[in-house]
């Protein structure tokens, strides 16, 4: 049997090890930074097929009904935030997702091509239109 | 009646036994459940990276792959989504181990290795999941827990492997 059976904690982490470690941890939490960042909304843009219906202040409650093919959308703004009420739709997806409240969400209707974008401060990378 | 023999090279056996031994890690990986799904240690990947270090890329990619193709028939996942999954990410950390098995050897040991075929697993999941699994960009919210996941097992298991060649090569002594 060889003297040394038990497992030592020999080996450290070296230079190359720690740069990389620290390198890694900072990459780590400029992705949450990234990723994860919640910026509240200021202002609501609502969109009809390919035009902008209009930007609307969040911090103004209000109703608006806007026209699709299928008919009447009604999208409500309360309290800085935004959701649709009531669709004209089959499916309702646009409905159940709920309020909106974060600089990027969206809320989208296909079916009678009613979309609505939360914006922030300054607008961030989205899907919709890069 | 012929009888068809594969002649298999001592290199063949070698790999084959170290196959083993990562296949029955893989394994009792996918015993344990995971608090998230998605997130696991990974510990299979010491055999990968102690074979990296012993033998050469070679016998780690072929121990890698090999794991992977046996231990999804062993689960019964060949070809499914996990299977996909356990490949590329398995094909994008043995790329990183490719790049990274020329780092200074004294200045960067077994540890760095690890994190970096951590990260690369993560990101050819990640790839895999967003272009085919779940197109969509809400993925992206994903990728900070992942990737806090990926350095923090690959610490642990870069640890273990750099602590394992150390008193390995310090007992032959």
């Amino acid at each position: 049997m060889p003297k040394n059976t038990r497992l030592a904690f020999n080996h450290k982490p070296l230079i190359g090890d720690w740069l990389v470690i620290v390198a890694s941890m900072v990459a780590v939490a400029v992705m949450f930074q990234q990723f994860w960042s919640f910026a509240p909304a200021s202002q609501l843009k609502i969109r009809q097929g390919n035009q902008i219906i209009g930007t609307y202040d969040l911090n103004q409650a209000r109703e608006l009904r806007i026209k699709g093919p299928l008919g009447e959308s009604i999208i409500v703004i309360n309290n800085g935030q935004a959701r649709f009420k009531q669709s004209p739709c089959p499916n309702q997806y646009c409905v159940h997702q709920g309020w909106l409240s974060h600089a990027g969400q969206v809320a989208i209707c296909l079916p009678n091509q009613v979309s609505l974008q939360l914006m922030g401060a300054k607008s961030k990378y989205d899907s919709l239109n890069y | 009646m012929e009888i068809i023999l594969i002649k298999t090279t001592a290199e063949d056996h070698h790999i084959a036994k170290l196959t083993a031994l990562a296949i029955g890690l893989h394994l009792l990986e996918a015993v344990f459940p995971s608090p998230l799904p998605g997130v696991k240690p990974g510990i299979a990947n010491i055999v990968t990276l102690y074979v990296l270090y012993e033998y050469g890329f070679a016998t780690a990619a072929w121990v890698s792959l090999l794991r992977v193709f046996a231990s999804s028939l062993l689960l019964g996942q060949f070809l499914s989504p996990t299977f996909v999954l356990s490949l590329s990410g398995a094909l994008l950390s043995l790329v990183a181990l490719f790049l990274a098995q020329h780092l200074p050897k004294k200045t960067f040991s077994a540890i760095s290795l690890s994190i970096f075929a951590a990260f690369a697993h993560i990101a050819g999941q990640l790839i895999i999941v967003r272009l085919w699994l779940i197109p969509h960009t809400g993925v992206m919210y994903l990728i900070p827990i992942f990737a806090l996941a990926a350095l923090f097992f690959g610490v642990i298991n870069g640890l273990i492997t750099a602590n394992l060649l150390t008193n390995l090569n310090s007992r032959l002594k």
